[in-house]
């Protein structure tokens, strides 16, 4: 019996290696390990043993299947593998021919500076707030110490709905008036307030009747010039580079004092001099100042007690500076084949 | 502009370097935009001491030129130049204009070192024939040889054109008041020119009477003289009017000017045997008419003013005289107007007038009284030194000027503590005396004046820091940070689903746009689907922006044309924008536009157009991803400017949201889709939290069922009601085959349904039950029949 599994073992084992198809290995696998096969007719003579035999017998049996069976399924993955291989090889494509194209979207090249500036400023704490662009003349002028037949009305000309009373907003500034008021006179104040405002400019290659502001202000206890110095620090390097410095020249403006023009390193001479700059080395970006004491009065603040800062960016600006832009209507005609190039990150 | 060989009158800047000086004067807030300058350095008087021909030329000479230290030689070609004749040199380095080098060089084997000028050479004559043949320039003998010419030539004007804030508009915009502002810079002192005459022992009172019955007029003062001889004005009064353009007339109306200039005060000059008796200030009366020097009868109005003769007017107060009391050639005598006008009026009827005069720009910036009275006396002197004239005893005067004084009291520490410098008492002292402010020390603190002329300034400490700071120089400021907490900021109110639904739209494959809110009228009249009226603007700048948008898809379909008109294919775009009606009700709108391709591979013929269903399905991915899956619905229903047949409303819990369709054939032949949807309504509405469903463990079960409808019969319709009649079993109805023209007015609709139970295995059976249900309630309550 012994000898016969032996035998048996090594003619499957022969013919194994004998087989060139998937097939041929599956019939000999019903033929050794099938119902009727041999395999089953050595195990049926089990009952002839004595219980010793069986025992003996028995194990000789299992490792005779198990062998059979480990051989024929290895020969198995083997065709498999084979077929599978053939398969691939087979189906090569050509991966440099034309992808299918998605519909991509890019954002307005204004929005995406706005939502730089609007990410720094957030950063620092500063919430970003919107406005009505339809403004009462309290907001846009009168509480922003502009009273009627101030000079500086006329230069903004504004654009009017209702007598003197509703304009558009010639600026963003009265949603800062706004945000004061609602905080009520005794809450620190930290915001920006990006958005469109109007004009009586007509449209060229560098005015805009519509234009967007990137306004903010911070108002709190003890807060110095200096402080504003420092927070443009910040603020332009992270915007235009670690070597960028600021520069404040005085100004004037109606509801800031001390006010002053915020001149930054020329990011594209850093400062040598260049056209962009004309030779100057300096860029000015920003208006800025100290919120005049009657402003702060006006919308509730005692400014024996509050003080602040408020700053303005020009988003067109910004952008024509940042991409070298040379006409503001850019921005309104929205040429896809100009836009398209703003659908991705920037460095 | 500002002369500033003229400021020398008032400040000692002779040993300034004047371009070096504009850049002090910027740096501290008024900004010299450009400084011109008429000289020409290396220009040297010279005296021609020999003269020969050039031997190689037949009209060239050799001169011998002494130009002070040493003797230069020369070759020079004009046929004038002799021996013994003093003339202008320009000498190696002179650069003369059209960028003309003079450099040492050899002419036809002759050394020559520097030029002998003509003046058209040196621009101060056009080149022409004439001036051509004239030859070089010979001076008169007695000058001095080696001397700048700039001097004799007066071509060492410089003059700044400033770019001056609204603020200091009216101080730094005359000479006197610019002196101040440098004395400030460089701490110097200011001299004001000379007011002295003698007065005549005839008084004024003789001969008129003044009165003001306006109190827009708070200022008046008025002085005569006599026996004026009207002329031309000396060199240095033309050549400064010139130089800061303006043109001299005669010498009488040129000192009128000039004073202007000085002091920044309008003077109005009436030829007084025209003007009568009396001068009555008053308001104009509605339509009353006057001939202005300029020869063009005005129509004035109730809120102008008027100088009048007691009856008729004379003068549009601060804007022009009248041509019936014009100074001209007879003219002897004058009654000189120095007067204080309201700058609101002023500019009010400037501009309604479109009469934009020197005086009219000077009052409608603001004017103190602090140089009227000044102004009037200069006048006085000048007229006498010029023009002969006699000056009458005594002022007339009518003054109900504010004159309040503007006094701050402060500490150094309130200035430190708003600055963020470290200023002490000391420095403050040294800025104040800079400025020129009248000042005490007082309890630890400083009481300052403001002088009336700067009308910049209000009593706070704010300005008085502003003045010191920009003194002291930003550039000693140094950065600080605010001391406040940290904090992340955050988006307010509706700027949270502004920025997200943006940011859905383009990761959708659309491209933002941003246009105007202004529209024209044939815009506005478009997408009129939300029945409400538009603004119109007042004072628009014109028609095609006179309409405040209610809709912003007329302006995408223009955005859609300019691209289309340059050849864009695909062209996918949307725009978020505030949008009001005539109740000023602020609507903030997402307005999308589809055409062309959305997926394409031309190669695989693969092309995924731009269709109801396409844009439909943005706005279905939109409204999911906001939270309103199942809450939204698409309403079929006219839309104004959309397709009849390919339109709808968009609707959110049974409330109108927005609305969707092609744009009307009418309107655009090719097929573009739109949507609008309003934010304001998506961002008032709340929505639930997410929550984590899992999936169910136990088998579903799908079936297919095909109904042939009426084509009226909506597909929504019918899968409502398989959906009421597939209970709680019944997970999904999808459509998966349709089928237009089954048989004349009927069309067949294929869907798909998943049956599932999170809590069992479901037993086929159970399902049948529920689909035979479904079947018979689409068919009975439809009048759709099972397709076989």
């Amino acid at each position: 019996m012994e000898e016969k599994a032996r035998l048996l073992a090594q003619e499957v084992n022969e013919k194994l290696s004998n087989v060139s198809t998937l097939e041929e290995v599956n019939e000999l696998r019903v033929m050794y390990l099938g119902k009727k096969g041999p395999v089953n007719e050595l195990a049926s003579k089990m009952r002839d043993l004595t219980v010793e035999e069986k025992k003996v017998f028995g194990k000789t049996l299992n490792s005779l299947k198990q062998e059979l069976s480990d051989n024929i399924e290895a020969k198995i993955k083997f065709f498999e593998e084979e077929k599978l291989n053939a398969k691939l090889s087979s189906e090569q494509i050509d991966i440099t021919l034309p992808s299918t194209k998605i519909a991509v979207g890019a954002p307005n090249i204004l929005e995406k500076v706005i939502e730089e500036v609007e990410e720094v400023f957030m950063s620092l704490g500063y919430d970003v707030v919107d406005g009505p662009e339809i403004e009462e003349d309290k907001y846009n002028f009168e509480l922003l110490n502009i009273p009627l037949g101030h000079p500086a009305r006329d230069a903004q000309d504004t654009f009017y709905i209702e007598d003197e009373r509703i304009l558009l907003r010639s600026q963003t500034s009265p949603v800062q008036a706004r945000t004061m008021i609602a905080a009520g006179g005794d809450k620190p104040v930290r915001m920006i307030c990006p958005g469109k405002t109007y004009r009586r400019d007509s449209d060229d290659a560098t005015h805009s009747h519509q234009f967007m502001q990137i306004e903010g202000l911070l108002v709190d206890k003890n807060i110095k010039l200096s402080d504003l110095k420092g927070t443009f620090d910040v603020i332009v390097k992270r915007l235009f580079g670690e070597d960028i410095e600021t520069r404040f020249r005085p100004s004037y403006y109606q509801f800031t004092e001390p006010s002053v023009e915020t001149d930054i390193t020329c990011f594209s001479c850093k400062g040598k001099g260049c056209p962009l700059c004309k030779s100057t080395g300096w860029i000015t970006v920003s208006g800025a100042g100290m919120v005049h004491p009657n402003v702060l009065r006006n919308c509730g603040y005692d400014p024996n007690v509050w003080s602040g800062f408020a700053f303005g960016f020009g988003a067109e600006r910004l952008a024509m500076l940042k991409y070298g832009i040379s006409d503001i209507r850019t921005f309104y005609n929205t040429d896809l084949r100009e836009s398209k190039v703003f659908d991705r990150r920037d460095v | 502009m500002i002369n500033l060989d003229w400021v020398k009158d008032y400040i000692d800047i002779s040993d300034e370097d004047l371009k070096e000086l504009a850049v002090k004067i910027t740096k501290a807030g008024i900004n010299v935009e450009k400084v011109i300058s008429s000289r020409i350095d290396n220009l040297v008087i010279g005296e021609v001491l020999n003269c020969v021909d050039h031997p190689n030329s037949d009209h060239l000479h050799i001169c011998q030129v002494n130009i002070g230290e040493k003797v230069e030689q020369i070759v020079c070609g004009a046929p004038n130049v002799k021996e013994g004749i003093k003339v202008i040199v320009a000498l190696p380095g002179c650069v003369l204009p059209g960028d003309f080098k003079i450099e040492t060089g050899v002419i036809r084997g002759v050394e020559s070192n520097g030029m002998i000028c003509a003046l058209y050479e040196l621009g101060l004559e056009p080149k022409n024939d004439e001036t051509h043949a004239k030859g070089i320039e010979i001076l008169n003998t007695d000058l001095e040889a080696g001397t700048d010419a700039n001097e004799y030539l007066k071509t060492n004007t410089t003059v700044y054109e400033l770019d001056i804030h609204k603020h200091r508009n009216n101080d730094c915009y005359y000479h006197i008041g610019f002196a101040y502002e440098i004395a400030s810079i460089l701490n110097k002192k200011v001299t004001l020119p000379e007011c002295n005459y003698s007065e005549n022992s005839d008084c004024v009172e003789n001969h008129i009477e003044i009165s003001v019955e306006t109190d827009k007029c708070p200022y008046y003062t008025a002085k005569m003289v006599k026996n004026v001889r009207i002329g031309e004005s000396p060199d240095f009064i033309k050549q400064r009017l010139l130089s800061v353009g303006l043109r001299p007339i005669n010498n009488v109306v040129d000192i009128s000017n000039y004073v202007m200039l000085e002091y920044g005060q309008p003077l109005h000059f009436f030829d007084k045997n025209k003007l009568g008796s009396k001068i009555l200030v008053r308001n104009a009366e509605e339509n009353e008419e006057i001939i202005t020097l300029d020869g063009i009868e005005r129509k004035l109005q109730s809120n102008d003013i008027v100088i009048t003769d007691g009856s008729k007017p004379v003068c549009i107060a601060g804007v022009m005289g009248g041509a019936n009391t014009e100074v001209d050639e007879q003219t002897t005598d004058v009654l000189i107007e120095s007067a204080i006008f309201d700058a609101t009026a002023i500019r009010y009827t400037a501009s309604r007038l479109d009469l934009r005069s020197e005086a009219s720009i000077r009052y409608g910036k603001g004017l103190s009284f602090e140089y009227t009275d000044a102004a009037i006396e200069r006048a006085c002197h000048l007229l006498e030194k010029y023009a002969g004239a006699t000056v009458l005893k005594g002022t007339l005067k009518h003054d109900k000027a504010n004159k309040e004084k503007k006094i701050v009291t402060f500490k150094t520490d309130d200035i430190n503590s708003l600055l963020g410098m470290k200023l002490t008492d000391k420095d403050v002292e040294k800025e104040l005396e800079r400025l020129g402010f009248m000042y005490e020390v007082k309890d630890d603190g400083f009481v300052v004046e403001i002088p009336y002329r700067r009308l910049d300034i209000d009593p706070n400490v704010n300005d008085i820091a502003e003045e010191i700071g920009r003194l002291y120089g930003y550039q000693n400021l140094t950065s600080t940070l605010p001391v406040v907490p940290s904090r992340r900021g955050v988006y307010v109110g509706d700027v949270k689903i502004r920025k997200e639904i943006s940011k859905r739209l383009r990761a959708l494959g659309l491209n933002e746009t941003k246009t105007y809110t202004l529209v024209s009228p044939e815009n506005a009249a478009l997408f009129r689907y939300n029945d409400v009226v538009a603004i119109n603007l007042s004072n628009p700048m014109s028609v095609d922006k006179s309409i405040i948008r209610t809709s912003i898809l007329g302006s995408l379909l223009e955005v859609f044309e300019y691209n289309k008109a340059r050849n864009v294919k695909d062209i996918l775009l949307y725009e978020i924008a505030k949008t009001y009606d005539v109740s000023y009700q602020e609507d903030t709108k997402v307005a999308m536009l589809v055409k062309g391709n959305y997926i394409i591979n031309n190669w695989q013929n693969i092309e995924n157009k731009c269709d109801f269903y396409l844009i439909k399905g943005i706005v279905e991915n939109l409204l999911d991803y906001l939270g309103f899956k199942n809450r939204y619905s698409f309403v079929k229903a006219e839309v104004d400017s959309l397709h009849p047949g390919i339109s709808a409303k968009i609707m959110i819990d049974r409330e109108e949201i927005g609305i969707i369709g092609r744009v009307h054939p009418s309107l655009q032949k090719d097929d573009v889709y739109v949507a609008e949807l309003s934010m304001t309504k998506l961002y008032e509405k709340t929505i639930k939290p997410i929550k984590f469903k899992e999936a169910s463990r136990y088998p579903e079960i799908t079936k297919d069922v095909a109904f042939v409808v009426d084509n009226e019969v909506e597909s929504e319709v019918i899968k409502k009601q398989i959906k009421s009649s597939g209970g709680n079993i019944l997970d999904l109805v999808e459509v998966f085959d349709v089928y237009n023209n089954f048989e004349a007015g009927k069309k067949s609709i294929a869907y798909k349904l998943t049956f599932k139970d999170s809590s069992k295995t479901l037993q086929d059976d159970e399902v049948m039950a529920v689909f035979n249900k479904i079947i018979a309630d689409v068919e009975e309550k439809l009048g759709a029949k099972l397709r076989g």
